[in-house]
């Protein structure tokens, strides 16, 4: 069989650190090829290799049987190579056809020939069914869309292998469903792809055959035909992985927190949540189901006072809570794991520790009359680090320098360790891998066990499904329906997401609720 | 980063003993060889400048022409034992370069401007070998000598010649900074003024500043556009943008009634539209090359007036009124000349303050 | 080449590299790049005169630096430095010549005095853009202005002519041993309350509560704000320290150097100046210190250069802005190296 890409012993080291060790990657020609590893297990290292961007301190890549060295990511253009970044390279406010041709506009009698090249665009993406509109300006289309100027750019530049970087990362459903009917597509127009992935799911879905790599090392490729979502776990974390975490039988205690006809609003003004009502118990794990933008961040925001409440009334412990300053709200006893880790949850030009103080820097022991006690400071650091098996160098490294797991970890200690009553945990497993993810959710359910609330809102429905007691919908700022995790199914769920209530079964189950 | 901070302190450290080591040394040898050009006839002198610096196209840039010109008669040079000028960048500055002009052994060092009155009255009392002229301020020490000028008595006739010249009777006044020196511009231009005809109305403009041309020129526009005919500017090289706006003027329309007023030197130059149309009406001049080599004869006769104010006015040539191109017709020119007979003759007291002003207007 | 090795040799380089373009625009323009650095060496170290001077001069560098750096490392540019300057200048010299107070209460209060004049010129930007979202940089350009002129006036007013009086004896930071030693420089206690503002600065923003807030704000007003920090409490806190170091920049001016304030026709500079040494010194407490001290050598140290050289003054101007220019731009060398270790790495 012909291989188009062969990429044999790349080792690649960075001072101390050896981040490709040996690793062999073979690229059948016609293939879709899964590069499956844990975040920071060396897979974009790898691939900057091949485009060009590293230099391999070992090993040789061969293009086509031909042995070649890739010096720079023209070189790679030149050899047929395009990278699909996962960070979309575009000019917001240029066409479509502006951003692909940028850096090699076709000129005809000394001007920039926009309508050969938006042609020769709309002949491309008509071929692979791509439906891009070579005329539009890249801010007014949408995420999907983006990602497809992104393969245009390759393909119009002549690309026969593309590299896709975590390429769902930020897709919607449908979205990703459409990306893997184009990926098909470009399989069968005789186009070689290398799918850079975490996710298994998708794997098993569009791969033909995936290499796992580990820590640097290479474990080996498999046909995906002959292997299972397990297995793969596995081989990518280096032991046996559970996908749906165990838990013990939930036993709630008495009410906690209550969310009273809370109506808030957005920042033009428009209101957002609009007379919510929500209560959890002690020792339960409420999920909050819903698509992206049906007020879940405003009601976190309200909750913990970085919104304003219009109106209703939030208790914790009894205690009004409404309105109050976010730290009075921490203080009384709310621990938030927040959605955007970057924006919210880190100071990434703060150490570890200086992280894991960011929320009780304040009093004592952490600080004293105001002084702080950077000695006591790093010792919580070095529990933290070792209790919830954060991967870094030391305490004293930056957080921008941890992987995304290893950040979330932080917040995740730092956030239980305060002890709180309610968690609320955003988005705790965005962009993670299944390991990070699998660890999560288990001090997810070991504060539920520990008489804690949870406060779970998520948009993946398999993490609300495997995690929650009870599940409430949010729809256009209202919870429509509650339901439990154990008797409800992601049919349900969908529907209930899309705002259509009553069906049969969940008729008798909001009826019951609000018997309650 | 904490190590690297400590390695450049250290670093640094050590550098500056070396440095300071090394320093030493070299004083040793620059003592020895410090005499040069003291035998010489004629008297080295050197300035240090106010801020407005040495090409001011005013105040210092006179002074420092009158040390060239008196340098280049008697065959000096410029450097150590000649004459020479040190720039001051802030006020910062002129403590050290009055320091340096005194350990280079010049026989006279001049500072010009009232900036200059407290550093020299400090360096004075360090220095009691050295002598030193202030110009446009007084200090009382024995080694230091005032000179003064009665601005108001040059600016008194440009006021008379402003006020029996224009045409709108409407004259503009365009100061610097608010001192002590341009409020004597001020008071003298405008008792001129009201001494030919006291319904003349004169705008007075403070620009806050010496060297702002744009300034200048936005204050000129702002009153011919008003209607004055006439401006007299007190303000060193912020006046340069009065002169660019009465030139535009003229440019545009050769039939424009504009006129400026030079100050300190003879401005004429500045006023130049073509060959045929200059728009300097006059300049109140203030001789400091006159005063400097005043203080050089007397000096050099053995006589410097240290802890003397010399105040000079028109009766001892030291202010007057530029008569350059002929702009000042026949009839002005004999009018100001019987004012300047009774300002010389004592007749007539100029007020060189507001208050002095104000009582001089109500009689 | 190891980290620390490479921080100290890269000023050093930027430093030497800067002289040589300096030197080589002297031998094109006809003077002698020897006698002028000779003169710009004399005019730094050549004497303990010119020692005191130079230490004088880093003075309210080293102040008006730590003003710009503690604002910037809490996310804040303040450019009204300046200003705040002249106001703390004006209120030292006020309190220094108006009132009669044993020395021990008389230095202390006109000290106060600088930094709160200092620090209610900037608490102005920074209520305005905790309140209102202004920008400070527009604001406190515009408030350096006002403060010129209006204590332009209120110098006038007050004294009646362009220069107040002196102050008294019991608030100068004059000392006389050390004008016994530099030779009547102006060198005065000042440097102490310099170095210990950098101190207690640098305690500030490394080891207390406040700078961990006031850092994390700079670094990310979100997380903070999550964290349960007042962020626009922290804004005008940190404007207002910023504006007190430069107020005691003034203070250093009015009480040491000139003992006295006068009217003024334009801007210091010391404080835009201070913008620079910040940057010198990466907006570091402990690197400002190296940032001043560059840059008051070099601007004291270059009066003597047409003193001694007799080379223009533009001239000397272009020379001193080229070298800082190369310092500033140390980044340059850092990819040089960079790239020298890099092509190491690869053969």
């Amino acid at each position: 069989m012909e291989h188009v890409i062969e990429m044999l012993n790349i080792r690649k080291v960075f001072g101390n650190f050896v981040a490709n060790d040996n690793i062999t990657l073979q690229v059948k020609k016609g293939e879709i090829h899964a590069l499956l590893g844990e975040n920071g297990a060396g897979k974009s290292t790898l691939m900057n290799v091949l485009f060009g961007l590293y230099q391999p301190d070992g090993g040789e890549i061969r293009v086509k049987g031909k042995s070649v060295n890739i010096t720079d990511p023209n070189v790679a253009n030149d050899l047929g190579i395009g990278m699909v970044h996962q960070h979309f390279m575009l000019v917001d406010n240029f066409t479509v056809t502006e951003n692909i041709i940028l850096g090699s506009e076709p000129t005809k009698r000394g001007s920039i020939d926009i309508k050969t090249a938006s042609e020769e665009i709309a002949r491309i993406s008509k071929n692979y069914g791509l439906d891009v509109d070579p005329y539009a300006v890249i801010s007014d289309i949408s995420v999907g869309m983006q990602q497809r100027v992104e393969i245009l750019k390759t393909l119009y530049r002549g690309a026969e292998i593309l590299i896709f970087d975590e390429p769902t990362a930020t897709l919607t459903p449908q979205e990703i469903t459409e990306l893997i009917q184009i990926m098909k597509r470009l399989i069968e127009e005789g186009k070689s792809i290398i799918l850079i992935t975490h996710k298994l799911k998708e794997i098993m879905e569009v791969a033909d055959r995936v290499t796992v790599i580990r820590r640097g090392k290479g474990i080996g490729t498999v046909n995906v035909s002959e292997t299972n979502p397990t297995e793969l776990a596995s081989l990518m974390v280096g032991r046996d992985v559970e996908f749906t975490t165990e838990k013990r039988q939930s036993n709630p205690k008495e009410e906690v927190f209550r969310i009273s006809d809370l109506l808030v609003k957005d920042y033009r003004g428009v209101e957002k949540i609009k007379g919510l009502n929500l209560s959890i118990r002690r020792g339960e794990i409420l999920g909050i189901a819903g698509v992206d933008g049906n007020g879940q961040t405003e009601l976190i925001e309200a909750i913990t006072g970085l919104r304003k409440v219009e109106s209703g009334s939030i208790t914790l412990n009894n205690k009004d809570i409404t309105n109050l300053r976010p730290r009075k709200i921490t203080e009384s006893g709310i621990g938030h794991i927040p959605q955007d880790r970057h924006k919210h949850g880190l100071v990434l030009n703060y150490s570890v520790g200086e992280n894991v103080a960011l929320q009780s820097y304040y009093h004592a022991p952490y600080s004293k009359a105001g002084v702080l006690n950077y000695k006591v400071i790093y010792e919580k650091a070095r529990e933290i680090i070792s209790q919830y098996d954060v991967r870094t160098q030391s305490e004293y490294e930056l957080a921008r320098a941890l992987s995304g797991g290893n950040q979330q970890k932080v917040i995740i200690g730092r956030e239980v360790e305060r002890n709180p009553d309610l968690l609320i945990a955003a988005q705790p497993t965005r962009g993670l891998d299944v390991g990070a993810i699998e660890f999560i959710h288990k001090r997810l359910i070991e504060q539920r066990d520990n008489g804690k609330a949870v406060l779970l809102i998520s948009f993946e429905l398999d993490e609300i499904l495997n995690v929650s007691d009870r599940i409430a919908v949010i729809f256009e700022g209202e919870i429509i329906d509650i339901v439990d995790a154990k008797h409800t199914s992601e049919q349900e769920l969908g529907l209930l997401m899309a705002g259509q209530k009553l069906t049969k079964d969940s008729t008798v189950q909001s009826l019951q609720k609000e018997g309650e | 980063m904490k190590k690297s901070i400590l390695s450049i302190l250290s670093l640094l450290l050590v550098l500056g003993f070396v440095l300071v080591g090394c320093g030493k040394k070299e004083d040793d040898k620059q003592g020895a060889s410090n005499n040069e050009g003291a035998n010489n006839d004629a008297i080295s002198i050197a300035m240090v400048t106010d801020t407005g610096g040495v090409d001011d196209k005013s105040f210092n840039q006179l002074a420092w022409e009158g040390l060239k010109a008196y340098g280049e008669e008697n065959g000096l040079e410029k450097g150590d034992g000649g004459y020479d000028y040190l720039q001051s960048n802030t006020d910062a500055d002129y403590v050290p370069n009055l320091n340096s002009l005194v350990r280079r052994d010049f026989d006279l060092i001049v500072a010009t401007g009232f900036m200059l009155a407290e550093p020299i009255a400090e360096i004075a009392d360090q220095k009691k070998d050295a002598k030193f002229v202030i110009i446009d301020s007084e200090v009382q020490k024995d080694n230091v000598a005032s000179v003064m000028f009665k601005e108001q008595e040059a600016s008194f006739l440009a006021g008379v010649a402003a006020a029996l010249q224009t045409k709108t009777k409407k004259l503009g006044f365009v100061g610097g900074m608010e001192s002590d020196v341009i409020e004597r511009f001020e008071t003298g231009f405008r008792a001129g003024v009201a001494s030919v005809d006291p319904s003349i109305e004169v705008m007075i403009n403070y620009t806050g500043s010496f060297g702002s041309p744009e300034l200048g020129k936005a204050a000129a526009n702002q009153m011919y556009t008003a209607g004055a005919d006439i401006i007299f500017h007190a303000s060193g090289g912020t006046g340069n943008g009065v002169f660019t706006e009465a030139v535009e003027r003229k440019t545009a329309d050769p039939n424009a009634d504009v006129w400026v007023i030079g100050v300190d030197s003879d401005q004429y130059h500045l006023g130049k539209v073509n060959d045929d149309t200059n728009i300097t009406l006059t300049s109140a001049l203030k001789r400091i090359d006159v005063a400097i080599n005043d203080v050089i004869k007397l000096t050099k006769e053995g006589n410097f007036p240290g802890g003397n104010t010399t105040t000079l006015g028109l009766a001892e040539d030291g202010v007057g009124l530029a008569e350059t191109g002929g702009n000042l017709t026949a009839e002005t020119l004999a009018t100001v000349n019987e004012w300047k007979e009774k300002i010389v003759n004592g007749d007539l007291t100029v007020p060189g303050t507001y208050e002095e002003l104000k009582s001089f207007e109500e009689q | 080449m190891s980290k620390s090795l490479r921080n100290v040799l890269i000023p050093i380089l930027a430093v030497i590299l800067g002289l040589i373009v300096g030197a080589i625009i002297m031998l094109i323009s006809g003077y002698s790049p020897i006698l002028g650095y000779t003169a710009l060496w004399n005019g730094i170290f050549g004497d303990l005169y010119t020692i005191g001077e130079t230490i004088r001069q880093i003075t309210p560098y080293l102040l008006a630096g730590l003003a710009v750096a503690f604002a910037f490392k809490t996310g804040l540019f303040n450019i009204g430095v300046e200003g705040q300057l002249i106001v703390g200048w004006f209120a030292a010299a006020y309190v220094g010549f108006s009132f009669e107070l044993p020395m021990y209460l008389h230095i202390p209060l006109a000290i106060l005095a600088a930094g709160l004049a200092g620090g209610l010129w900037a608490f102005v930007p920074g209520i305005l853009k905790a309140r209102l979202g202004v920008n400070e940089v527009v604001v406190t350009i515009m408030m350096n202005y006002i403060a010129l002129h209006i204590t332009n006036a209120l110098i006038r007013a007050i004294a009646g002519k362009d220069t107040s009086e002196r102050i008294h004896e019991t608030a100068s930071l004059r000392n006389t041993f050390f004008e016994e030693i530099t030779d009547y420089s102006r060198l005065h206690n000042g440097i102490f309350l310099a170095l210990i503002a950098v101190v207690v600065i640098w305690f500030i923003l490394e080891k207390t509560t406040l700078g961990f807030e006031l850092k994390a704000v700079g670094f990310n007003q979100d997380a903070s704000k999550y964290a349960g920090m007042n962020v626009k409490k922290n804004i005008v806190i940190s404007m207002v320290i910023s504006g007190f170091l430069a107020g005691l920049a003034g203070a250093t001016e009015a009480l040491g150097t000139f003992e006295y304030v006068s009217t003024k026709g334009g801007m210091t500079g010391i404080g835009f100046d201070g913008i620079a040494v910040a940057i010198l010194g990466a907006n570091n407490p402990l690197g400002v210190i190296f940032g001043a001290t560059l840059f008051g050598a070099l601007k004291y140290g270059s009066l003597n250069m047409p003193n001694e050289a007799g080379i223009p003054e533009e001239m000397v101007s272009i020379i001193i802005a080229i070298i800082i220019f190369f310092v500033a731009c140390g980044f340059i060398f850092q990819l040089f190296l960079d790239k020298l270790s890099k092509k190491k790495e690869v053969k």
